[in-house]
């Protein structure tokens, strides 16, 4: 079973982060490290990302075959994705024990979002 | 890297059929199966290359054996140079490659992948590479996951099968039965992963159906007296055989009373019927057997309108009551309600719907509005599906809801 596991950043996490010293950013950075590296010795992870600041996020829409991008940041935007796991594990218990690995979860939030499978119900 | 499905069909099947033998062989000689398993791999993947050029050998078995023995004594000799005066010479030896027939390790190997140490995703990976001979590169398309992942998964596996201290013999005969739950659930795993892959995928994946479909003839030939090893491989024969009339061109599902029962597979219809009839009238029952028996029923009939489903009530009854899960409640309710009305079934629904098993359960919803949609309920109908779709963890279930939800 694939889930995605969602690490958001919020005003509240981000209060959080900033008032880190640089011994606990670099505890924090290397949680991460550690985290994936575990998650790809047991063979579930499929990928692990952080993303960049959302003031360099570009939205993209397609109108009457023109393309128009809008740039970063967006001021209605309170919480936005920091980064995300793809992971492939037995089971909802399983991604939950992942996702209460992650660093960010002693923050805030992390998000375990399942995969649609291709399961049929023979009615 | 070469794969094996890059081959002629014809040498592909053969060295799959190799492979567990090959394996055995290796690992009763030098014993350790990480080694020998990875050395196997890679005689297979050398003779998928010259083979197809410079013709398939005079004994296929004994090429294998002769191959991959000497790559394991490499890999042996590669990393043991520390302990060198500890091993035996008669370790390095090769084994003999006409061994005697009569031997046949399968059914060990088997056992070995699925052993309670590992999770069901390693024994599932483990046992495609190390019994159904597949390449990791092959497992992991199959799972539309990265080779690392795979790749990863087996060698852990093999990791802990090692500290775990696992041995390659038939497991004495009180685990014996409990491992051989853990097989047919992971040949099931096998054969459901194939089964439920959509339309547009499935040219770029192995034929796990397929795939599951030998290895599990494979383990009834071996243990022809066991029911449930039968009946797993009647369960799925008749289930493939609906498989062509099972979902449309772009991969949108059509449900068993909508299907044109013309296309399914009339021979797998016959193999699994004649099967299952065998094995009910001569082994203990078991669940793979009733489910068997209920996929006969439906396959036997010749329209929707024909089924006898008084008989399938009784099965799910039955099937309740030797081996219970959420799955099974909710069929002996559909199939209750096809017997006594759906408003039976609704009642019963009802009744289940708050159980920890159920309660939530996206195809509780799903359930209720085929129901409400029988009872003629058509608002409430349409309000169930749309709540089933937006619940539901199945893509090509979510679009079929979708599209009874807009009926």
């Amino acid at each position: 079973m694939k889930y995605l596991i969602l690490i958001y950043s919020n005003p509240k996490s981000r209060a959080r982060w900033e008032g880190l010293t640089d011994a606990q950013r670099m505890e924090f950075g290397l949680a991460h490290m550690a985290g994936s590296a575990a998650l790809a010795e047991s063979g579930e992870l499929i990928v692990s990302e952080g993303l960049v600041d959302q003031a360099l996020a570009k939205r993209v829409a397609v109108r009457d075959g023109q393309i128009t991008t809008t740039d970063g940041p967006f001021a209605e935007v309170k919480e936005y994705l920091a980064g995300f796991q793809l992971v492939d594990c037995e089971g909802i218990e399983r991604a939950i024990e992942i996702a209460a690995q992650v660093p960010d979860a002693a923050f805030g939030e992390v998000e375990v979002r399942p995969v649609f499978d291709m399961s049929i119900l023979d009615l | 890297m070469n794969s094996l499905e890059h081959i002629l069909p014809a040498v592909e099947d053969l060295l799959r059929e190799l492979a567990p033998q090959v394996l055995g062989v290796l690992v009763r000689h030098y014993g350790d199966f990480a080694a020998c398993e990875d050395a196997v791999q890679e005689a297979l993947l050398a003779a998928a290359v010259q083979w197809p050029s410079d013709g398939e050998p005079a004994n296929p078995k004994g090429w294998l054996i002769t191959v991959a023995s000497r790559r394991r004594t490499e890999l042996w000799r590669s990393d043991s140079a520390r302990r060198r005066r500890e091993e035996i010479a008669a370790a390095l030896a090769a084994p003999d490659p006409e061994p005697a027939s009569g031997v046949d390790d399968t059914l060990t190997l088997l056992m070995l992948c699925c052993h309670p140490s590992l999770t069901r995703p390693s024994q599932v990976a483990l046992t495609l590479r190390a019994v159904g001979g597949l390449s990791t590169a092959e497992i992991a398309r199959a799972f539309l996951v990265p080779e690392a992942t795979i790749g990863q998964r087996i060698s852990r596996a093999k990791q802990r099968i090692k500290s775990a201290g696992a041995e390659f013999t038939m497991p004495p005969a009180p685990e014996r039965s409990e491992r051989m739950v853990a097989v047919f659930e992971v040949l099931y795993l096998i054969f459901n992963e194939g089964y439920t892959a959509s339309s547009g995928s499935s040219l770029v994946r192995v034929e796990l159906t397929a795939e599951a479909i030998r290895l599990t003839r494979q383990l009834h030939d071996r243990l022809p007296d066991d029911g449930e090893a039968a009946g797993l491989l009647a369960l799925m024969l008749l289930a493939d055989a609906r498989r062509p009339a099972r979902t449309r061109p772009d991969g949108t599902l059509v449900p068993l009373a909508e299907q044109d029962r013309g296309q399914w597979n009339a021979e797998a219809i016959a193999e699994g019927v004649a099967l299952i009839t065998e094995t009910l009238a001569s082994a203990p029952i078991g669940p793979y057997q009733l489910q068997a028996a209920i996929a006969a029923v439906h396959d036997e009939a010749p329209s929707p309108q024909d089924t006898d489903w008084l008989q399938i009530l009784g099965l799910y009854e039955l099937l309740d009551s030797i081996a219970p899960g959420p799955m099974v409640t909710l069929n002996r309710i559909v199939a209750s309600a096809m017997v006594h009305g759906p408003q039976a079934g609704l009642q019963q629904l009802a009744d289940v719907a708050g159980e920890p098993a159920l309660a939530g359960h996206h195809r509780v919803d799903a359930v209720r509005a085929h129901l409400l949609d029988l009872a003629g309920e058509h608002e409430q109908a349409r309000e169930a599906f749309r709540l089933a779709a937006r619940r539901t963890l199945s893509l090509p279930e979510q679009r079929y809801l979708e599209s009874r939800a807009a009926r």
